[in-house]
């Protein structure tokens, strides 16, 4: 029987099945042996698969991302638990230069099996260096896949699909999202990378939403409903590549179109999927498409600051309104 | 491995280097002609690359061996087939001493399909899966993470081999290095950490640049063993490399090694080199590993001046020969641009080449 389960316990069932299937799979980062991982996913795999396979490596973000890489190549499937996506940038030359490029500019001759897992995103108040939506600076990579689940399911099928392709996945987790509950699939089941889901059928608006603003989206157009506005939901999914048909289906039926992410709008995943947009459907455009980003300050510390830096449902719904002609005040 | 035959000046074949091998005597004259003939060649072959590149057949930033062959040569000879090599941009010789097809390194200068990396990567990215040449990179001290990496697998897989990193003495500045002698000692992975200290990263000198002139110190902060060695020396750093290599095997602990060097060509060929005195330069082109070594044959009567005149003589064939080949050999097809960006059903995906509509 498929049953209800958190975000994070159903990552740690994907990490855990996958090492049982292949032993040449090990995870590698910080704290997340002893500790359970800060985010406690990888909580009790340590007793599980022993010290070789869950690696408590030292405070050094370049040399984990690198060793990882190193031993890709040599024919290893190590996935690295950044603690968060704030200290991914101090390994994003390894991310970039080699995991990226390895094996285009050795002409094929070099694969790079690798996950990176790293939680984003903001709302805790932790401030200007530890809330981050940085999914563009991957997005924007030639050579990575970049994914963000937003669903236990997803989260737990995507997981192992990444951990199965022969390239590297940057695997964009939130940590909003891992309390959340929800239906996971008996077994042994992967979904695949580079697909978007449509959560919701409507008829007025496409809305697009990255990441855990793909959930809120969802929100606010249950609750646009009751205000006779009927939204389609597109639940982005993966970064890179953009799964563009299920989009442009969409906004040719609905004739209008918004995008929403945690990250900064402007040079955002919105600015591409905007643009990607106007250049796809033009001729059914009924208005401007329209994009929601966070503020584009270093997040601050304070509540009330921090709470207008981040969409809320309350902001993609007066958008949406914009976006179909109702009155704003509504 | 792309291109076929296999030219005559194939290094010697790796062995278990022991001291009675690199005496001079007559029982070894064969291994130690072939020795002097391999960096005879890697001499030959850069300087004629040289020339290329100021014929505009090769492209791109492109730094020599020259000077370094004692490095070169007595670094990766005393590696079993079954090691890995991660290294730097300066690597066609690595790439030649390693066994991989001087022509096939020559292709991938000129850029063509039948190069290392099938004209995707160029002079600084040559690579071979078969011999374990994992392959040379263009940040400095990027590769070393990798190398770590590398002696991660191998301890993992529970295997014997070895990964010989090398990097130069501008590497030990950036943070990589320092993370990665770290990592190595923490988790005893069989890495032989080899820097070819020549003395200068670009224009600025070791002194002006690392706290620690003498380099192999800086093993030290991890505990590591640690030594210096003379390279400009063939037989000294086979010895010495060698010994260290098979501890590191016996043990899977790291270690370092130190060559002391020169290079005798400007940082890369377009460089003027205008940095470094004439008294230096005249100083070390006396020390010359190549004719330091053509010096003891010569002495221990195992050859003579028109022996090296023979050699230099044809090995410069052999190179004339691999760069016709690698001018005449195929540029890649512009319908394959996208082609090794991704690995299986990823690779012909076009929403991941951003084509147009
Ligand atoms: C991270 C990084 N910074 C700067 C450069 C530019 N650069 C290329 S080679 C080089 C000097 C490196 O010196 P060293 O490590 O001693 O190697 P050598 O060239 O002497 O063999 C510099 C600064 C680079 N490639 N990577
Ligand atoms: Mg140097």
């Amino acid at each position: 029987m498929p049953e209800e389960k958190l975000y994070r316990v159903a990552l740690r069932e994907a990490l855990g099945e996958e090492m049982e299937r292949d032993d040449t799979v090990y995870l590698i980062g910080e704290d997340i042996g002893k500790f359970g991982g800060a985010y406690r996913v990888t909580d009790g795999l340590l007793d599980k698969f022993g010290a070789e396979r869950v690696v408590d490596a030292p405070i050094a973000e370049e040399v984990i991302v690198g060793t990882a890489i190193g031993s890709a190549m040599l024919g290893l499937r190590p996935v690295v638990e950044m603690m968060t996506i704030n200290f991914s940038l101090v390994a994003y030359d390894q991310i970039v230069n080699n995991a990226a490029k390895i094996r285009y500019m050795f002409g094929g001759e070099a694969n790079v099996p690798l996950v990176i897992r790293m939680p984003g995103g903001a709302g805790h108040q932790l401030s200007a260096q530890h809330s981050h939506s940085l999914e563009v600076l991957y997005g924007l990579i030639p050579g990575l896949l970049v994914v963000a689940p937003t669903t236990p399911e997803d989260a737990k099928g995507m997981l192992k699909s990444a951990i199965r392709t022969n390239n590297p996945v940057m695997f964009l987790e939130s940590m909003s999202l891992y309390n959340v509950r929800g239906m996971v699939p008996d077994g042994d089941y992967t979904t695949p990378l580079g697909q978007a889901a449509v959560r919701r059928k409507g008829a007025d608006l496409t809305i697009v939403g990255v990441s855990r603003m793909a959930v809120l989206a969802n929100e606010a157009a249950k609750q646009l409903e009751e205000e006779d506005i009927d939204v389609e939901v597109i639940d982005l999914r993966s970064i890179r590549p953009i799964d563009w048909p299920p989009i442009v289906e969409s906004v040719n039926r609905t004739t209008r179109c918004m995008v929403v992410e945690e990250g900064w709008a402007t040079y955002g995943v919105t600015a591409e999927i905007a643009a990607g947009v106007q250049e796809r459907c033009f001729d059914y455009l009924d208005a401007p498409i329209r994009r929601l980003g966070g503020a584009q300050v270093p997040m601050p510390y304070s509540l009330p600051l921090e709470k207008a830096s981040i969409p809320t449902s309350e902001d993609i719904k007066r958008m949406a309104r914009k976006v179909v002609g109702r009155k704003t005040d509504a | 491995m792309v291109a076929s035959v296999k030219p005559p000046t194939a290094p010697p074949h790796p062995t278990k280097i022991t001291p009675k091998m690199l005496e001079l005597t007559k029982e070894n004259r064969d291994f130690l002609l072939k020795l002097h003939r391999q960096m005879q060649f890697i001499r030959r072959f850069e300087e004629r690359t040289q020339e290329q590149y100021t014929k505009a057949k090769i492209g791109g930033y492109c730094h020599l061996n020259i000077g370094e062959e004692a490095t070169v040569v007595g670094g990766i000879l005393p590696l079993q087939l079954t090691d890995y090599i991660f290294t730097s941009y300066r690597e066609h010789g690595h790439a030649i001493a390693r066994g991989i097809d001087p022509k096939a390194v020559m292709a991938e200068l000129f850029g063509k399909e039948n190069g290392t990396s099938h004209g995707r990567g160029g002079s600084m990215h040559m690579f071979d899966s078969d011999l374990r040449f994992m392959g040379g990179y263009g940040i400095v001290g990027g590769h070393l993470p990798l190398a770590t990496g590398g002696g991660w697998a191998v301890r993992y897989k529970k295997e014997k081999d070895v990964v010989f990193c090398m990097f130069g003495d501008g590497a030990t500045n950036i943070g990589a290095f320092h993370e990665s002698l770290n990592f190595s000692k923490v988790f005893k992975l069989p890495v032989v950490w080899f820097c070819v200290n020549n003395r200068y990263g670009m224009g600025t000198p070791v002194e002006a640049a690392s706290a620690v002139a003498d380099i192999y110190k800086k093993a030290c902060a991890y505990d590591m063993e640690s030594i210096q060695i003379d390279g400009m020396n063939v037989r000294e750093v086979l010895l010495k490399t060698s010994e260290i290599v098979e501890k590191t095997r016996a043990d899977s602990e790291p270690r370092f090694i130190e060559a002391l060097c020169y290079r005798f060509k400007g940082h890369s060929v377009v460089d003027p080199d205008k940095y470094r005195s004439t008294e230096d330069k005249e100083k070390f082109r006396k020390a010359d590993p190549i004719v330091a070594f053509e010096h003891e044959l010569e002495k221990a009567k195992l050859a003579d001046e028109e022996y090296f005149k023979k050699v230099r003589m044809e090995v410069d064939a052999e190179v004339q020969d691999i760069i016709k080949y690698a001018d005449e050999s195929p540029e890649p097809k512009v319908a394959d641009l996208y082609k090794y960006v991704y690995a299986d059903e990823w690779e012909e995906r076009p929403e991941l080449h951003g084509d147009p509509l």
